[in-house]
């Protein structure tokens, strides 16, 4: 293979390093007006009364827009449709969008803004999972699993209490992940207008323009057809842009009112509140293990703050518990996961999507169990992963794992047996793994269509375009694309024009999300390529006079194997097949494979292959201070092929970058003013400067190894690479913590403060420890018991366990259930 | 994008023409130099002057000279004064200074903000930092549009933190400060331009520009700067510690200077502490004895980044640093780690 494996420039660097790429805010159009919403002040609320009156008649206002103008609801899953694009008689957090100014320019709208009256009847605010678990009333939204909360489930694979009565240890640990945001560059923008036809056009820098193609067709009434959704490239999104938002139905609905475009552009502040991060999450993890730490079964209970919205949250809560037993073989596992509302940002899916919270306090656990039962983390964990090709206790489907490879190399490399337990004090490594989806299984919604599709159109110029849904957001998907175009037709990456992320234009991909776009499209994408080399072999080895099966597609040249130098150039080869075959163009898609879970919640989880990584970090903890300080990162992925080495690198670190700002710095942190004087419930600083995520000044060195071991499932073998190597970063933070100073820090972020706690519980002869120990009361539902498959089990749930499970409070939640329930498994 | 409300702007060419735009409607007009900090707190309208009188046209402002001691003007970027102390030769007296100029903000900040602008800055606070939309929904502070300090709601003053990074250097070189009116000059220990109350933080007249700051000749004088942190760039100090001392020939402390910078609303000096250390050498006991009376008067408020407790905690320990540094210890690998970044050491 001459383009697959090679570190290339990416095909679209050029653009990016001269400063060309046009984002969304650079797009400028001729009559455009500007947007900017006026965002609630209180945490919760009635909304009594909105007066635009005074608003509407600044000079250069056009149009002031508020609840009335968006009656339907929206939101991504079909199970949590409650979102309006401005509040209707509700808030719920500080920075819910109340109103919109469309105004002649940015000044003049944030002028307007102060002119509009809004009258609040406050409620009572939720600003804790607590808070919210003690009080039914009010209910922040009026669905789902009764109360405040938004959802919870049980699922029972096997007998977990017989497993722990198997166990010679049973070990108990209660772990805090605090909430953070994906902080992209780019803040969201977006430009609608209303094109020559009559028809509706967005620019928007999502990730998902599919999805919010859908949302439109929904809350503006229009048919789908008539509206287009450009995703432009994207200065970052991590999850953060895969919702369709507020501002996006806000532009259009104006674009269509005014006949004018219309632009918005976040501010900082405003991306914290759209947020959709990272759930801060309370989890308790029991584990039984026998004296080799052969592990006889896990249960795990998780409480996700949600915030104000369902955004993918019924998913993210399913996602907590989903991957512990792709990683690890676990013969018997209890899940519980309950996800309530607060009065805060909506959470949503970060890069990780659920799995880092959960992921951090297993690798810590496996850590302690290690040490008690004086075996070595990395000899440990070697004992104990999962085998390749087997089918979880859940059901899942695993394919290849290098994860045993990715932890003798990093062992190696970071010369860990002389170092674990032998540094000086102070000094310190630790070591944790990690798996993650190489794309979910399940589409948001159901349907049987494929995942992602790609179409190619080649004529006589010898170029080629490649159409395709998949979004750029900065990880190099436009590069993916033609790069396995290229591969097949033997011509250069940068002679391949992509096109990407048009409703219009390309078929459909689902976006830019649980790390499906380079497996998904670029199957699609092989697909249509090898069509394409179909014709142009069959007009080739006419011309030629040579059997297509000797023909070679290289060097921009299709030629004879036996006899190179006996050929046509490319571009003849598509003249040749244009006569013979007329105007050519092919197609291919992608639909992963029917999953093995049958179980209700069995959507969440499954993927057609998981990529795994295991990373060692080193730390230098002040043992005054607390001071915390990462020198070095060993990482070893599993990324099944490398199409693209350059990408690959700059994934893995970017996200040991990261990782590391959650494991030690970031926390999107609410203040509460003291209650009898105020009522406010406010992001603590919604701002890059005291949101505290680390600097290039902050960053280690960071050594990177990758596992090729070709997956047969991916293009080329290739397996995901955008957040796997996030997930070991915190816990191998915390275990290095550990090995320098001997105290466990249990939560994230791993502060000195933290750290000088526990020295202090350490010096007064206490546990060595930081962290939570309460687990609050939750009203789990009735266990779902699926038997796994060594029992005898088909992926169903047991019929007893299905007519004894408690029925959802809310109908509404059981009809949207259908998205996620076992209606969508295919027989 | 956050938008500057409207402003009527003065593009004067010497310090008296500014005085006479100053003096016209002192409560409504506002000196900007680099606007690095006014800038952004009148786009979260934290600050809203009718009328600002920009300083960058003054070329006498702008000079640095370096003869008897150091005179800087007060528009001299700190990128100008940090390529200046980078010559080993004038860095051996000033290395305080230079070490705090360095640790500012960014370079690109640096070369846009002045020194002048530095010790005038704004003092910080987390529920006073924040746009106008933030700090409505908590129905402002006292600093800005409201009655109540939040860090601390029976406070009758502000806790506004002084944030100033070359503040606390200046003042433990025994620099001076010259401000200019429309009445007159005069000139004063910068110690003495700072108020604790952050408010009326400073103690300069709303007609007075702020002309240059001199650093006296210092002779046998060794100096440092230690700053706290979250990060290797961007972040203000939480905690900032200046220290300067003149020592005998015979390593004998003849004079001690002991500034703590971020831990009040102006930079707070250790008079009990500089006492303490005269007469003896830099001993590890009366380092440790220095450092316990120097982190008294460290009040860190629940208003920056870090917890209080902690932050008050480690006073000791960034002391400890400091004057282990000015006795001669290497202490480079302390220093990196802190300030996560390659500074030289004093030696
Ligand atoms: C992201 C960020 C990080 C920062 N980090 C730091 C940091 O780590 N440490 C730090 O100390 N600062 C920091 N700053 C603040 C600021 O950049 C510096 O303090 C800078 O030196 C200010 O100078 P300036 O010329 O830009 O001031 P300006 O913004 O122009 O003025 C600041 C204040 O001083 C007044 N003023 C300016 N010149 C005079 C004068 N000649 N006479 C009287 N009054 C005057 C102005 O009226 C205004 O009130 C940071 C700023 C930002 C945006």
């Amino acid at each position: 293979m001459k383009i697959i494996g090679t570190p290339r420039r990416r095909v679209d660097a050029r653009a990016k390093v001269t400063g060309q790429t046009r984002f969304a805010d650079d797009i400028m159009l001729p009559r455009m007006l500007h947007c900017k919403l006026l965002r609630s002040s209180v945490p919760h609320a009635r909304l009594v009364r909105v007066d635009t009156a005074r608003a509407l008649a600044h000079r250069g206002v056009h149009l002031v827009l508020t609840g009335k103008d968006f009656p339907v609801p929206y939101g991504i899953l079909p199970v949590s449709q409650d979102e309006h694009a401005l509040a209707v008689d509700r808030v719920r957090f500080v920075g819910d969008p109340v109103a919109a100014v469309i105004a002649r320019d940015e000044a003049t709208a944030v002028e307007a803004l102060d002119l509009i009256d809004v009258e609040y009847e406050p409620l009572r605010t939720f600003s804790n999972p607590d808070d919210s678990l003690a009080h039914d009333e009010p209910r922040i939204h009026d669905y789902g699993d009764g109360g405040n909360i938004h959802k919870a489930v049980s699922l029972g694979f096997g007998d977990v209490e017989q497993a722990f009565a198997d166990a010679d240890l049973v070990f108990e640990d209660t772990f805090f992940y605090q909430g953070n945001t994906h902080l992209p560059i780019e803040q969201h923008a977006a430009v609608a207008a209303k094109d020559p036809d009559g028809k509706l056009v967005l620019w928007s820098s999502t990730q998902t323009p599919h999805y919010v193609h859908r949302a439109l067709a929904k809350t503006l009434d229009l048919p789908a057809a008539h509206i287009r959704v450009i995703a432009t490239p994207n200065g970052g999104g991590f999850g953060g842009k895969s919702d369709p938002f507020n501002h996006e139905l806000v532009v259009c609905k104006a674009a269509w009112l005014l006949d004018r475009p219309v632009k918005i552009c976040l501010t900082r502040e405003e991306v914290f509140y759209c947020h959709r991060g990272r759930h801060p999450v309370l989890m308790r993890f029991k584990t039984g293990v026998k004296r080799d730490g052969t592990i006889t079964g896990v249960h795990l209970k998780t409480v996700l703050d949600g915030g104000a919205y369902g955004s993918y949250g019924v998913a993210s809560t399913f996602y907590t518990g989903a991957l512990q037993t792709v990683t690890y073989h676990i013969p018997t596992y209890h899940f519980q996961g309950c996800r309530v509302f607060t009065n805060k940002p909506p959470c949503g899916p970060k890069r990780g999507h659920g799995t880092p919270q959960s992921r951090f306090g297993q690798e810590i656990q496996l850590d302690k169990i290690a040490e008690k039962l004086q075996l070595d983390p990395a000899q440990y964990r070697l004992r104990i992963v999962e085998q390749p090709e087997t089918l979880t206790a859940n059901y899942l489907h695993v394919g290849t794992i290098g994860l045993s490879e990715c932890i003798r190399r990093i062992v190696r490399t970071s010369d860990w047996t002389n170092k674990f337990r032998k540094l000086p004090r102070g000094r310190g490594v630790g070591l944790a793994c990690s798996s993650y989806l190489s794309g979910a299984g399940l589409p948001i919604y159901y349907n049987d269509m494929p995942h992602s599709g790609v179409q190619l159109k080649l004529d006589r110029s010898g170029g080629v375009t490649a159409f395709c849904g998949a979004t750029e957001i900065g990880q190099g998907s436009d590069d993916v694309l033609v790069a396995c175009v290229a591969e097949v037709l033997g011509i250069d990456p940068h002679d391949i024009r992509p096109v990407t992320g048009d409703t219009d234009l390309t078929p459909v991909d689902l976006g830019s999300y649980s790390s499906r776009v380079t497996l998904m499209m670029g199957n699609a994408a092989i697909q249509a390529a090898e069509r394409a080399r179909d014709l142009l072999s069959e007009a080739v080895s006419r011309k030629l006079e040579i059997s297509k099966d000797r023909l070679v597609f290289a060097e921009r040249r299709v030629f004879d194997a036996e006899d190179p130098a006996k050929g046509v150039a490319f571009k003849d080869a598509v003249c040749l097949a244009e006569a013979m075959f007329g105007t050519l163009g092919t197609v291919g898609s992608y639909t992963p494979p029917r999953s093995a879970a049958r179980y209700k919640g069995g959507g969440v989880g499954p993927s057609p292959t998981y990529s795994y990584s295991a990373a060692i970090v080193e730390v230098e903890v002040d043992p005054s201070t607390g001071w915390i300080q990462v020198p070095r990162v060993w990482i070893a992925h599993d990324i099944g092929r490398a199409l693209n080495p350059t990408l690959v690198r700059g994934q893995v670190e970017g996200g040991v970058y990261m990782g590391l700002g959650e494991a030690l710095m970031e926390e999107q942190e609410f203040r509460r003013l003291p209650p009898r004087l105020s009522r406010a419930l406010v992001h603590k600083f919604p701002s890059m400067l005291e949101y505290k995520s680390p600097t290039t000044l902050d960053m280690p060195e960071v050594f990177t190894e990758l596992v090729e071991n070709p997956d047969p499932r991916g293009p080329f073998g290739a397996k995901e690479v955008g957040q796997g190597p996030l997930l070991p970063i915190m816990p191998a933070v915390a275990n290095a913590v550990y090995d320098a100073i001997g105290v466990r820090i249990d939560e994230v972020p791993i502060t000195p403060e933290k750290i000088v706690k526990a020295l202090q519980a350490q010096a007064a002869g206490k546990t060595p420890r930081f962290g939570p120990t309460h687990f609050p009361d939750v009203p789990w539902p009735e266990t779902l018991n699926v038997p796994p498959p060594w029992e005898g089990g088909d992926g169903k749930a047991t019929p007893e366990a299905e007519s004894l499970r408690s029925r959802p409070r809310d109908s509404a939640a059981v009809r949207g259930e259908r998205g996620w329930g076992p209606a969508r498994i295919k027989k | 994008m956050m938008r500057l409300p409207n402003f009527i702007y003065r593009a004067p060419r010497t310090v008296r023409e500014a005085a006479d735009f100053l003096a016209a409607a002192p409560d409504t007009t506002m000196l900007v130099a680099g606007g690095t900090d006014l800038l952004p707190n009148m786009k979260r309208r934290q600050q809203t002057p009718a009328t600002l009188v920009g300083l960058r046209q003054i070329a006498e402002l702008k000079t640095i000279a370096n003869g008897h001691g150091l005179t800087i003007g007060a528009c001299a970027t700190l990128a100008d004064l940090v390529a200046l102390l980078n010559d080993p030769r004038v860095r051996r007296s000033y290395a305080g200074l230079w070490q705090a100029a360095a640790q500012v903000a960014t370079p690109h900040l640096r070369n846009m903000g002045t020194i002048g602008g530095n010790i005038c800055l704004d003092t910080r606070c987390n529920y006073y930092d924040q746009n106008y939309e933030w700090r409505k929904a908590i129905d402002f502070c006292m600093k800005k549009d409201g009655q109540t300090c939040w860090v601390a709601t029976s406070s009758p003053k502000c806790l506004a933190v002084s944030s100033t990074d070359t503040a606390p250097a200046l003042i433990a070189l025994g620099a001076s400060v010259t401000l200019v009116s429309a009445e007159g000059t005069r000139t004063l220990p910068v110690a003495d331009l700072y108020r604790n109350d952050g408010i009326h933080y400073l103690t300069r007249r709303p007609t007075e520009i702020v002309a240059s700051i001199q650093v006296p000749p210092l002779e046998g004088w060794r100096s440092t700067y230690w700053k706290l942190r979250r990060r290797g760039a961007f972040d203000f100090p939480v905690l900032s510690i200046a220290a300067a001392v003149k020592l005998a020939r015979d390593a004998t402390v003849e004079e001690a200077r002991i500034v703590l910078g971020a831990v009040a609303s102006r930079p707070m000096e250790a008079p009990e502490a500089n006492r303490s250390l005269v007469g003896q050498p830099l001993t590890d006991a009366a380092i440790a004895a220095a450092s316990e009376l120097a982190a008294k008067p460290s009040r860190p408020m629940d208003n920056t980044d870090f917890g209080l407790v902690w932050r008050k905690r480690v006073t000791r320990d960034f002391v400890t640093y400091a004057l282990r540094e000015l006795r001669g210890d290497d202490v480079r690998g302390l220093r990196r780690g802190i300030a996560r970044q390659e500074l030289l050491g004093l030696q």
